[in-house]
């Protein structure tokens, strides 16, 4: 319908951007409805996306068009990238910048690096740079589930983990537990994605693919290529940041440093 | 000759944004006593026993073990030495003997199954070695966890309210048991309780604290007549 009113493409395109944007706020204001607040969250991210997305889309025209080594940069640039945001979701937990950055550059730059070199991801910039940035994406998502959830695990069995120290147990011990969970429930994303690849959903990038006229066979084989290195450079990242991250809760005394907050509001309380 | 002293707080001061939570605590707990820290709620008593095995770490001050400053032994070594029992009793998954194991397990050593009976028969819990903590009371659950801590063969132990949680009766029984553990193994003690009659029953010494500071110390007796309740 909105092509009946936009014959310019770009129009067309910005018509496009703001209805959707409009559906995703809705969908907000539903969940404020049942008392989830996540309005500031969604504007901001819608802005940032737009604005991040468009002058990205600028510069890729330019830099597409450079010599082979700008992808190295692009993709630096886009980990350091990532592993800020992914920091951001970590809530204050000590150290989790150098851990997601470490993480996401271990984890998806040497899938990467080595899948380059044998030949699986193309070295023209216009291939290197899209199939990167899809795997520095999603070891961001995984790096984040870890670190989100290795926090909420800490929180709450803070009791269990102070017990075990207080036994004598290296402190890295006591949250052996949550570490593993933390890394398995964040590849649940990737190993749903390689489950369902084609039955469920179908790469954009399979539709490219076939619009630049490969063949619908390999088309298809090299979504499988992709996926699986998403689901390698994830699984990479996670467990990367779950060794550098289980340290980072605790003193060089081994004391546990991170407190549940609902604790410490009521030591709070009863101190007034 | 009077007992020499085990553990010495030396000016031991803990502060939490600025505000100090232990102020400047100095004194002896001499060995094989039993010291009951007493006081109202936030005045500092649990904060104070966390100290002593450096669950958490002193702001300025220090702790003297057996006549060395606590930092001179790792963490791991002290807090083998310096055992916990906490106001939850904290199990781990598994069965009772699993988790009578663990402390030893830390350094390598494997608990014989007649050293967990052993230690099973001074909670109260013999022939019960192989059952799921998930099935115990909580005055059952309590009695594992002195057991636990009591498999690392330590020389303190610290008690953090350990019957508070439970109901009248089990909370009669787990205070005799402790007492009777703490006698066996000529532990020097040092619990936390928010009850004085507690303190009368079980104290040889102690320790009243108002907003982080030491505001009685001595003589059970003496500090319990002092605060007007009568032994």
């Amino acid at each position: 319908m909105l092509k009946v009113f936009f014959a310019n493409q770009i129009a067309l395109g910005c018509a496009q951007a703001a209805l959707t944007s409009l559906l995703a706020l809705a969908v907000t204001l539903l969940a404020r409805g049942r008392a989830v607040h996540l309005e500031k969250e969604t504007v901001v991210a819608l802005l940032r996306g737009i604005v991040q997305i468009t002058a990205v889309g600028s510069v890729l025209v330019l830099l597409l068009q450079g010599p082979a080594w700008t992808s190295v940069l692009l993709l630096a640039a886009m980990m350091v990238a990532a592993a800020k945001m992914s920091a951001g979701r970590s809530d204050g937990l000590p150290g989790s910048f150098p851990t997601s950055l470490y993480a996401i550059t271990a984890g998806a730059g040497s899938v990467i690096a080595l899948m380059t070199g044998a030949g699986v991801i193309d070295t023209r910039i216009t291939s290197l740079v899209p199939i990167g940035s899809m795997l520095i994406a999603n070891a961001m998502n995984t790096n984040s589930l870890v670190l989100n959830r290795f926090r909420a695990e800490v929180e709450s069995h803070s009791g269990l983990i102070e017990t075990g120290l207080a036994l004598g147990a290296k402190s890295t011990e006591t949250v052996r537990p949550y570490v593993q969970v933390s890394v398995q429930s964040s590849m649940i994303p990737a190993i749903d994605s390689l489950r369902s690849l084609g039955i469920v959903w179908i790469p954009g990038l399979m539709a490219g693919m076939l619009l630049s006229g490969a063949r619908p066979i390999y088309a298809a084989i090299y979504q499988f290529v992709t996926i699986s290195m998403i689901l390698s450079s994830s699984g990479l990242t996670a467990l990367w940041c779950s060794l550098l991250i289980r340290r980072s809760v605790f003193s060089p005394a081994e004391q546990l440093t991170l407190r549940p907050r609902s604790s410490a509001a009521i030591a709070v309380r009863s101190r007034a | 000759m009077p007992p020499s002293p085990i553990l010495r707080t030396l000016r031991l001061t803990r502060e939490v944004a600025g505000e100090p939570i232990v102020d400047d605590v100095t004194v002896t707990v001499r060995a094989g006593s039993v010291l009951v820290v007493t006081g109202p709620s936030g005045s500092g008593k649990t904060s104070f026993l966390r100290l002593l095995n450096r669950l958490d770490e002193p702001t300025s001050g220090t702790v003297e073990f057996e006549g060395r400053d606590y930092r001179e032994l790792s963490p791991r070594e002290l807090r083998r030495r310096i055992g916990m029992v906490t106001q939850t009793a904290y199990l781990f998954p598994g069965s009772i003997a699993e988790n009578l194991r663990f402390g030893p397990l830390q350094r390598g050593l494997d608990l014989a199954q007649n050293a967990v009976e052993e230690l099973l028969n001074q909670v109260g819990l013999a022939e019960r070695r192989n059952e799921n903590v998930s099935h115990l009371s909580g005055g059952e659950a309590q009695r594992v966890s002195v057991a636990r801590a009591l498999a690392n063969q330590p020389a303190v132990l610290l008690l953090d309210e350990p019957t508070s949680a439970l109901d009248a009766d089990a909370k009669d029984d787990v205070e005799k048991l402790i007492l009777s553990v703490v006698r066996r193994n000529e532990l020097t003690c040092v619990m936390v309780s928010h009850d004085l009659a507690q303190a009368a029953r079980v104290a040889d010494e102690v320790m009243i604290m108002r907003k982080g500071k030491v505001a009685r110390f001595g003589a059970a007796r003496e500090v319990i007549n002092a605060e007007g309740f009568l032994c």
